[in-house]
């Protein structure tokens, strides 16, 4: 029998709880109640709550019927997950938001996440799920949310603050516009397989594939050869070719970079910048990368306006000041080497000491 | 836990208040050896500091050629049950919205087939159901149809689109993100189920200029809400902001970045210069019952954006700065039908739009895509003297 093909997925009309179907693009306005707890007002005067809790993101089918088996009792069988994977109630009955939330609390969901605080992180697949991972992704984010929780479920922060995790420079979770990008880095260059790359890779296309040219054809061995002066770890032969393998548990590691920005709002959308070139692996609770999170976190918080993101303070600052506050160590790896690295470079003598 | 736990490591991370991962693979594992090799795998990846997936593996379903990722163990040994460990990506319903009928429906399709583990959801949006041997694929597939979900896409074509939560619950949305989306979704379902592009081609739909969906920084195609007209102002609310407590000179008017609004503070009285508003957001996001945006809606088209690899990464670009985004949404449906056989016939393996923009010039890429050029494209013009000209307009 022929499967059938190409339908597309269900209709998002036949998910939606009636309060939302009655008014739809009807919606008026919106208040923060409190942590977690958003109420938006419809022209019709209708009332919708939304209580969101945090989630792993990697999740059992069992915990997807807990989660339903609340949506039925309080919330007339709908729920909706957000674009960083945090888990929404919606509540149509003003009445049922505190019993919901208390019963939240009281099965060890974190209620949190709107408003002025850190929400939940984006992140990939790490050691779980991923042929080219540089480091864990789900552990990471448990040690750093688990270090982080109170400002997850208060708000206790000057502006959004958007953390993700990308376990290599493929970066499937696009974290490269976050206030706080931790991202798996590779330190040593491929070591090449001559045997697998003659069987099982496209010699022009891995060449292609390496943006700093460092890739030569191997015509003795009929395989390939790596300049490693010219390597960045890129990992994108890798990609291409399993003969060019470069995970390395000592090379291995998570860079941080902060001070990006998805929004519009105030100054234009912003690329996280490179703070801390390496930290270890060190599982399972990476306390290097918890502690460094945490260090910048606060010293952001304890110094910018009211509104202002990560990004914004650092640019009104300096980030001469930045490294000055944070007490994070200027390395050579933070001048950028790559294409456009001229446009990073300062040309003016009106700098802060 | 016992002193025999055999993932010492992981065990700790189910404590801490933030919902443990560890625990819902060992909630699977009860269930499902799959899960509980998993568990054994990852242990040994804390271990070892490495990963223990083997490269790639060509898998998947009749009639497509993505949807399906391949994934092998490298200790196939000792943990056999890990030893084909195949994903899916399952596109979601637009809006991630669900009735817990259907997320039912669709535990149970795989409970029966695979791990039991899934993410809720993959970065780019798709249910991601973790991890299924090769024999249960079709089997899986053909359950996961018969419940109405199809599969989204991987490898070198459209991915699955995402859009922000749109009209449903945001009074921000300048256009209907979510039919757009479903619209977009079911008309390139060839585009989405069978690669056949340089590379991956990504849609995102954002109703605002706050971005849920990240479009500027991942997409080749990011639609962004914006509107033409005046903000539109409620004065007693504006005046209640104040009376309440916000500071409005301060937090609103001194944070604008295009100085468009005064404050009179004694009067309680906001005025906003249109003509020289950015439409930022900022205002409004303070002052949501205050201030909402105009009444002439449609969106900004911008191409471009993506991750690092190969070449750096790009955020998009402005090419189309307003566009009606009104059913059956041919305008946007037919630009990036063009932008994509330009991109098809010009791009280089595994080049982006925005690398490819790049490379020929975004000269050559208003040409194909038949667009004049307008000052809103850019930030400032070129500070070098290095231009073209076609020779047809040198006579």
């Amino acid at each position: 029998m022929m499967s059938r093909t190409d339908f597309g997925p269900p209709n998002y009309k036949d998910m939606l709880p009636p309060v939302i179907e009655k008014n739809y693009g009807q919606w008026k306005y919106h208040e923060r109640v409190k942590p977690g707890v958003l109420k938006h007002v419809a022209e019709s005067g209708d009332e919708l709550y939304t209580v969101r809790v945090g989630s792993g993101r990697l999740v059992s089918t069992d915990w997807i019927r807990d989660v339903s088996q609340i949506a039925d009792t309080y919330c007339g069988g709908y729920l909706r997950f957000t674009s960083r994977h945090n888990l929404e109630f919606l509540v149509s009955d003003k009445e049922q938001v505190e019993p919901l939330i208390d019963h939240l609390k009281e099965q060890g969901y974190l209620v949190g996440g709107t408003g002025y605080a850190i929400s939940n992180p984006v992140h990939t697949q790490g050691w779980i799920h991923c042929h080219t991972p540089a480091t864990d992704a789900s552990g990471v984010v448990k040690a750093v949310m688990d270090d982080l929780s109170e400002y997850f479920t208060d708000w206790k922060l000057p502006a959004y603050c958007r953390i993700s995790l990308a376990c290599c420079l493929n970066m499937c979770g696009a974290v490269h516009c976050s206030d706080i990008a931790i991202l798996g880095i590779h330190r040593k260059p491929p070591v090449v397989n001559h045997e697998t790359v003659r069987a099982k890779c496209e010699i022009p296309n891995v060449i292609a594939a390496c943006p700093t040219g460092a890739i030569r054809p191997d015509p003795k061995e009929k395989s390939l050869t790596v300049n490693e002066e010219k390597c960045m770890y890129c990992g994108n032969c890798y990609t291409m070719c399993p003969g060019m393998p470069l995970a390395d548990p000592i090379g291995d590691g998570v860079s941080i970079w902060v001070g990006g920005k998805i929004s519009s709002a105030r100054t234009p959308p912003k690329f996280s910048r490179l703070a801390i070139p390496f930290l270890p692996n060190n599982p399972p609770r990476w306390p290097e990368v918890t502690d460094a999170v945490r260090n910048i976190v606060e010293t952001w918080a304890s110094h910018a306006r009211k509104h202002e993101r990560m990004g914004e303070w650092i640019e009104r600052v300096g980030w001469e000041k930045f490294f000055e506050l944070t007490g994070i160590p200027f390395t050579v790896q933070l001048i950028d080497d790559f294409t456009l690295a001229p446009e990073t470079f300062r040309s003016t003598p009106t700098f802060k000491w | 836990m016992a002193e025999d736990s055999k993932t010492p490591l992981l065990d700790q991370l189910e404590d801490g208040p933030w919902p443990s991962f560890v625990t819902e693979m060992k909630r699977a594992a009860e269930k499902k050896d799959a899960a509980k090799d998993l568990l054994g795998q990852l242990e040994r990846s804390y271990n070892d500091k490495i990963g223990h997936w083997k490269h790639g593996g060509i898998v998947g379903v009749r009639g497509y050629g993505g949807g399906v990722i391949g994934r092998y163990s490298d200790l196939p040994e000792e943990f056999p049950a890990v030893a084909e460990f195949h994903t899916f990506r399952v596109n979601m319903p637009a809006g991630w919205f669900y009735t817990t009928d259907k997320l039912r429906q669709l535990c149970d399709v795989w409970d029966k087939h695979g791990s039991g583990l899934t993410n809720m959801h993959g970065a780019t949006g798709d249910i991601i159901l973790l991890g299924a041997p090769t024999d249960a694929l079709q089997p899986c597939f053909d359950d996961l149809a018969e419940i109405g979900f199809d599969l989204g896409g991987s490898g070198s074509d459209m991915r699955t689109p995402s859009a922000c939560v749109g009209p449903a619950r945001c009074e921000y949305a300048c256009f209907d993100t979510l039919d757009l989306l479903h619209e977009v979704t079911l008309e390139f379902q060839d585009e989405l189920h069978r690669p056949m592009f340089p590379y991956k081609s990504k849609i995102k739909i954002s109703g605002c200029p706050n971005d849920c969906v990240a479009s500027v920084a991942r997409s080749d195609f990011s639609v962004i809400g914006t509107w033409k007209d005046e903000i539109r102002i409620d004065p007693d609310e504006v005046a209640n902001y104040a009376t309440n407590g916000m500071d409005i000179q301060a937090e609103v008017v001194d944070m604008c970045p295009t100085g468009c609004m005064k404050w009179d503070a004694e009067g309680k009285t906001l005025t906003i210069d249109n003509a020289n508003c950015n439409r930022c957001m900022h205002c409004i996001n303070l002052m949501s019952k205050a201030l909402r945006p105009g009444k002439e809606k449609g969106a900004t088209i911008l191409c471009g954006g993506k991750a690092p690899i190969v070449h750096g990464a790009l955020m998009s670009w402005v090419i189309i700065p307003f566009m009606k985004m009104e059913p059956p949404y041919d305008e946007f449906k037919e630009f990036v039908q063009k932008a994509w056989e330009w991109w098809d016939e010009n791009g280089k393996m595994r080049e982006r739009l925005g690398e490819l923009i790049n490379r020929l010039g975004m000269r050559a890429f208003l040409k194909a895509v038949d667009l004049p050029p307008v000052p809103q494209m850019i930030r400032v013009p070129r500070a070098n003297p290095y231009y073209f000209w076609d020779p047809e307009e040198v006579k």
